[in-house]
């Protein structure tokens, strides 16, 4: 693995949640324009991995960390870093569609209008546009004054995508975005997945093996709260140099 | 095996169908009072009850002519009332629900806020006589009157606020924050319109309780029969007239006729209430 295009790296990342530690040691480095797979049995601390890096973690209380995540070459918990900045550049879509209970087109236009676009004309090109990315665009081009909440879970999820993309992140992380959708919705959003690649990096967490086989160039295995193995995919998924690895990989537990 | 089950002296088919029989009559019982209330109201107080009943002023006390500077002065308490206990009551569930640090002084809030609640409205009344009427003299008149109800109807807006904010599903919120958005741009533009129709009937619902209130209006408002001016003038509430009509042996007609416009109000709040809540379900799409 090449050291260059390295857009994120946790070095020693530690996390606690009050006196339990549900991150140790973690080091990944996360290269540009890839999509990383984190996968690992239930409670290992995928999210909570995921939600370090935008500092989603920073609203739970009794949340510690220790160690670094670069992004951009300098330390995300650094004092001086604004948060709003960094969720901006890094987008996150969750497991559960959540739809703000707007219309679409509000939806889409939510975070430019915080970030301060206000003209109708380039708002309506970045609902557009982010609609399109998203592969949602023939769906509800002329629904934009619908609720989003009456377009269905595989929509909503797009939806929620399309909203990322809206201000114009680097990073997108995905965590279990396809969890709660049908296998067709699962399969769009994995085609669009491989689409978006080319524009941001990306990473997701996923329970589903082939899932990460499809869509990843790199994964890594968590467990306990540790990183027990990270590779190219083809290498974990073919020749895991771990047992644990290999162990779920083939579905012998978690 | 065979005789656990038959050795029952009352079969569960029987336990059930007493239990369901009870349960009837509960909501049967129920049903009944509010229709012989609203029944006899409305059939005793029907007969005085028209346009100029509505829209006159009252004449002789009150034994002839209308009510109107009563409902007139109703109106004006309660939009005081629900116009500061509104704000005042959502900024509190705000910053209690999202602010607060979790802590004695956040609890002892917190339980202010009950026990306000608690506090029967007479005494609120006696208060508002001797801290808006007397102290900050505002004499007897629709400020002090409007202020003194929204004492009494602050802790449920702030109660229906609070429980209103927190039904509001945490994605919410985390996807907005995940966009970039500040903590109060996420208040203010996700969770407070997602609250919005719970914020709503919990309004409602205190301006029910204001309009009806008697207690503590009688020592806060006045009871001057003329149409006020302004909100420094004093106004007669429509149950404190009814009252009045009905104590000092005015007129039994006209009280029981008060009273059904004072119900026919409180049955067209809850109505709007509930349409605003649909209207809001609607539009969103929380509700098709
Ligand atoms: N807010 C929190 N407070 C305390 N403990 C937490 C919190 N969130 C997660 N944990 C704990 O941290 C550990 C890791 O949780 P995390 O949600 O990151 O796991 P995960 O790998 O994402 O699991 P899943 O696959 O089920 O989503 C778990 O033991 C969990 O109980
Ligand atoms: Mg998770």
């Amino acid at each position: 693995m090449g050291t260059e295009d390295i857009e994120i790296e946790s070095r020693n990342l530690n996390l606690w949640y009050g006196d339990t530690q549900a991150l140790k040691d973690i080091s990944i480095p996360i290269q540009k324009n890839m999509v990383t797979a984190l996968i690992g049995p239930s409670g290992c601390g995928k999210s909570t991995f995921i939600r370090c890096i935008n500092r989603m973690n920073d609203l739970i209380k009794g949340c510690r960390i220790t160690g670094k995540v670069l992004f951009e070459g300098s330390d995300v918990y650094e004092n001086d870093v604004d948060v709003v900045v960094l969720r901006k550049k890094i987008g996150m879509v969750f497991q559960k569609p959540n739809p703000f209970p707007m219309s679409i087109y509000d939806n889409i236009a939510y975070g430019p209008r915080i970030h301060g676009t206000q003209t109708k004309r380039e708002l309506d090109k970045v609902v557009e546009d982010s609609l399109k990315a998203a592969a949602l665009w023939d769906e509800v081009g002329d629904l934009l004054d619908k609720p989003a909440l009456d377009l269905s879970g595989g929509q909503q999820q797009r939806l929620c995508i399309a909203r990322t993309l809206a201000v114009k992140p680097d990073v997108i992380l995905f965590d279990e975005p396809c969890s709660a959708l049908d296998p067709i919705s699962t399969a769009r959003i994995e085609d669009l997945i491989a689409e978006l690649k080319h524009d941001y990096t990306i990473i997701i967490v996923t329970h589903n093996m082939q899932q990460a086989a499809r869509v990843s160039d790199r994964t890594a295995f968590f467990l306990l709260g540790e990183m027990i193995e990270f590779g190219d995919t083809k290498q974990i998924f073919e020749r895991p140099v771990e047992k644990s690895t290999e162990n779920y990989i083939t579905g012998r537990f978690g | 095996m065979s005789r656990a089950i038959r050795g029952r002296i009352f079969s569960p088919d029987i336990t059930d169908k007493v239990a369901i029989l009870l349960l009837w009559a509960s909501a049967a019982i129920t049903v009944f009072i509010l229709v012989s209330i609203i029944g006899m109201i409305v059939y005793r107080g029907i007969g005085v009850i028209d346009i100029s009943f509505l829209l006159d002023s009252p004449r002789m006390s009150g034994a002839e002519g209308g009510i109107f500077p009563a409902i007139v002065g109703t109106l004006c308490l309660v939009a005081v009332a629900i116009l500061t206990a509104g704000p005042i009551g959502v900024g509190a569930a705000v910053y209690l629900t999202e602010y607060a640090p979790d802590n004695v002084v956040t609890r002892i809030i917190t339980f202010g806020v009950e026990c306000l609640a608690g506090i029967p409205s007479i005494v609120i009344g006696l208060f508002g006589y001797a801290f808006l009427v007397v102290y900050l003299g505002f004499g007897f008149s629709i400020l002090s009157g409007g202020l003194a109800l929204m004492f009494m109807i602050l802790p449920w807006t702030v109660r229906a606020s609070e429980e209103a904010i927190k039904t509001v599903p945490g994605g919410l919120k985390d996807g907005s924050l995940a966009l970039g958005a500040t903590k109060w741009q996420t208040i203010r533009q996700v969770v407070l319109p997602s609250a919005l129709p719970g914020i709503t009937t919990g309004f409602i619902l205190g301006i029910g309780k204001a309009i009806g209130e008697t207690a503590v209006i009688m020592y806060t408002a006045g009871s001057s029969l003329l149409l006020p001016e302004s909100i420094f003038e004093p106004v007669r509430a429509l149950p404190y007239h009814l009252y009045i009509l009905a104590s000092e042996g005015i007129s039994d007609e006209m009280a029981y006729g008060s009273a059904a416009v004072l119900l026919g109000m409180v049955l067209l709040i809850n109505f709007i209430a509930v349409a605003i809540q649909r209207y809001y379900q609607t539009r969103s799409g929380l509700r098709h």
